[in-house]
């Protein structure tokens, strides 16, 4: 029977020949994750069902949402991980960078199922493997058993033709197919992104298209892997498997990335999607380069260009956190970070920073925030009664620079 | 049961604003259910009263202080049109009875609605008729009968199935 590349995974990890959308299959995981702020009910969960994780080395936690702690219950839920990746003898528990790009520089590998007790999650599919969000018990139930049940998801195919526009980024891509797919038109299914333009761009441009998957209410963003996976992943191995000519999906939507502008999301939801030049001049707050979706080397290295030598408007503060420290070092070594600095940027440790609303860059009342996170739900940034653009690393700069909303191809 | 009513794409920060989750305390997440959105909730809601939303409740994070919540403060169930499917799994995971019903929308805020968890059958008393339910998958109506993932495991899980 032809498959998607989704089914063909989830077959492999349940040791069936084949298995079909709608199949529900229980599935051997190769890694399970948990950060500060899903894994202590995650470990609730796991006590009551195992003394034993069922891998010390497959098991990763990592501290992201408010690190390092800013508030005594923040400090007490750490306390309350830490004591469990001692005892559980973890080797996987990190500091120093949002969980997706861990994952992605450390551990997953093509064909590997890894489970995440957050819904970005998805991110990591761009490696051609299976990779979704899911709660603190089904995480708890997971470490215990090393297994997880899933319905096999429908697919869509996203197929991505064509080179983007001078200013135009992955990112402005995947809003500009949320604002026409709706928040929850890709509900439940598989999101696989293939065509010429995914072939072409970087391994940290897929994985923000793969990131934003859920904002459709995706269950998995995928991608093929090809050269570039192998080449980044650096000599971790895997089992690469590709979706038949023939396979089945639920729908299939033939895009040319050629004619997308740059893109906005606006306050309160992530497919009130318009092209920036809607919004141009719209007065901002505050800007916000990093997380998940856009905290990557590329994304980082288009701000400096676009900041180098110039100052932040005055009534804007831009925050900056590298995804990782990894990617912190590689920035530093290039000069990005020392070039935002000067421009007035506040560079913040490898972390999600203020896309939750838990730490740090908090927003006032009547406040607009230009980000390049994923996520612009009503008080998502502390503050319910703030507002929160999502736009590229790009938009993201040269809206600070303004000290508005501008369309980015001015400042490059 | 009294019936509080939603519209489309409730996410997750609505449910639950992410500095309120800062604790794995039920009693505390169940009086932050709602907290800016809708801040009358959790000061009145009664125990065993039922949520009612369209499409898409419970997008956005993963985060199960949502479920949690919501059945800490009492709700007996939640009917919609559709789930966020993070959403859809935290709650069976937790046994917070879920039901997926096309005619979610005919119920209005404050009508008196029973449900009858051994039959699943929904009744909206107020308008004196019945809902169309969508069947749980068979795969999970096992884990919901054993209340929730964690017995579902304790007591031999996946060999059962």
């Amino acid at each position: 029977m032809p498959s998607t590349i989704t089914e063909k995974i989830l077959a492999n990890a349940s040791h069936q020949k084949e298995v079909a959308a709608g199949d529900f299959v229980v599935a051997d995981v190769s890694y399970v994750m948990a950060h500060d702020s899903t894994a202590p009910l995650a470990i609730e969960a796991f006590n009551q069902i195992a003394d034993k994780v069922f891998d010390r080395d497959r098991v990763i936690i990592v501290f992201d949402h408010f690190f390092p702690a800013p508030t005594v219950a923040g400090a007490t839920l750490h306390q309350k991980s830490r004591k469990f990746v001692t005892e559980q003898k973890l080797s996987g528990f990190f500091t120093n960078g949002v969980c997706h790009q861990l994952l992605v520089e450390k551990f997953v590998s093509p064909g590997d199922v890894v489970v995440g007790a957050d819904s970005h999650t998805c991110t990591e599919g761009a490696l051609g493997a299976f990779t979704t969000g899911l709660g603190s018990t089904d995480i708890g139930g997971a470490m215990a058993t090393g297994k997880c049940w899933f319905r096999v998801p429908e697919s869509l195919k996203f197929n991505l033709t064509g080179s983007t526009m001078k200013g135009v980024y992955a990112k402005d891509v995947i809003l500009s197919i949320i604002g026409d797919v709706g928040a929850d038109g890709a509900l439940y299914k598989a999101c696989e992104f293939t065509g010429d333009y995914v072939r072409n761009v970087s391994v940290a441009s897929r994985l923000t298209l793969c990131n934003m998957a859920i904002e459709m209410g995706g269950k998995n963003g995928i991608i093929e892997a090809d050269q570039k996976t192998v080449d980044f992943l650096g000599g971790r191995k895997g089992k690469i498997f590709k979706s038949d000519k023939d396979a089945v999906y639920a729908d299939e939507y033939d895009i040319d990335v050629g004619d997308i502008e740059p893109q906005v999301a606006l306050s309160p939801a992530v497919d009130n999607v318009e092209p920036v030049s809607a919004v141009e001049g719209k007065h901002i707050d505050q800007a916000f380069l990093g997380t998940c979706t856009n905290g990557r080397l590329e994304d980082l290295e288009v701000a400096a260009k676009i900041l180098k030598g110039k100052q932040v408007a005055r009534n804007v503060r831009l925050i900056v956190t590298p995804a990782s420290e990894e990617i912190y070092f590689a920035a530093l070594e290039r000069g990005y970070l020392q070039d935002m600095v000067k421009a007035g940027a506040a560079v913040c440790n490898p972390t999600c920073g203020p896309c939750i609303g838990r730490h740090g860059g908090v927003l006032a009342a009547g406040e607009v925030c230009i980000s390049s996170q994923n996520r612009n739900f009503t008080g998502r940034m502390g503050n319910p009664n703030a507002e929160i653009v999502l736009g590229s690393p790009a938009t993201v700069a040269a809206s600070a620079l303004a000290g508005k909303i501008v369309d980015p191809r001015g400042y490059l | 049961m009294r019936a509080w009513k939603f519209g489309d794409d409730v996410n997750t920060d609505v449910i639950t604003p992410g500095r309120y989750t800062v604790t794995t305390d039920r009693k505390r997440l169940g009086e932050i259910a709602f907290i800016e959105y809708r801040p009358e909730f959790s000061k009145q809601v009664k125990e065993g009263d039922v949520i009612v939303a369209g499409n898409n409740f419970g997008c956005g994070s993963s985060r199960e202080h949502s479920p949690v919540a919501i059945k800490a403060a009492g709700i007996s169930a939640v009917i919609a049109k559709s789930f966020a499917r993070i959403f859809f799994r935290n709650a069976i995971n937790i046994g917070l009875p879920l039901y997926v019903s096309e005619d979610a929308d005919k119920i209005d805020d404050g009508d008196d609605v029973e449900v009858d968890f051994k039959t699943g059958d929904v009744r909206d008393e107020t308008k004196g008729i019945s809902l169309k339910v969508k069947p749980l998958p068979k795969f999970m109506e096992k884990i919901v009968e054993k209340g929730g993932l964690v017995e579902f495991l304790r007591s031999g899980g996946y060999d059962n199935v």
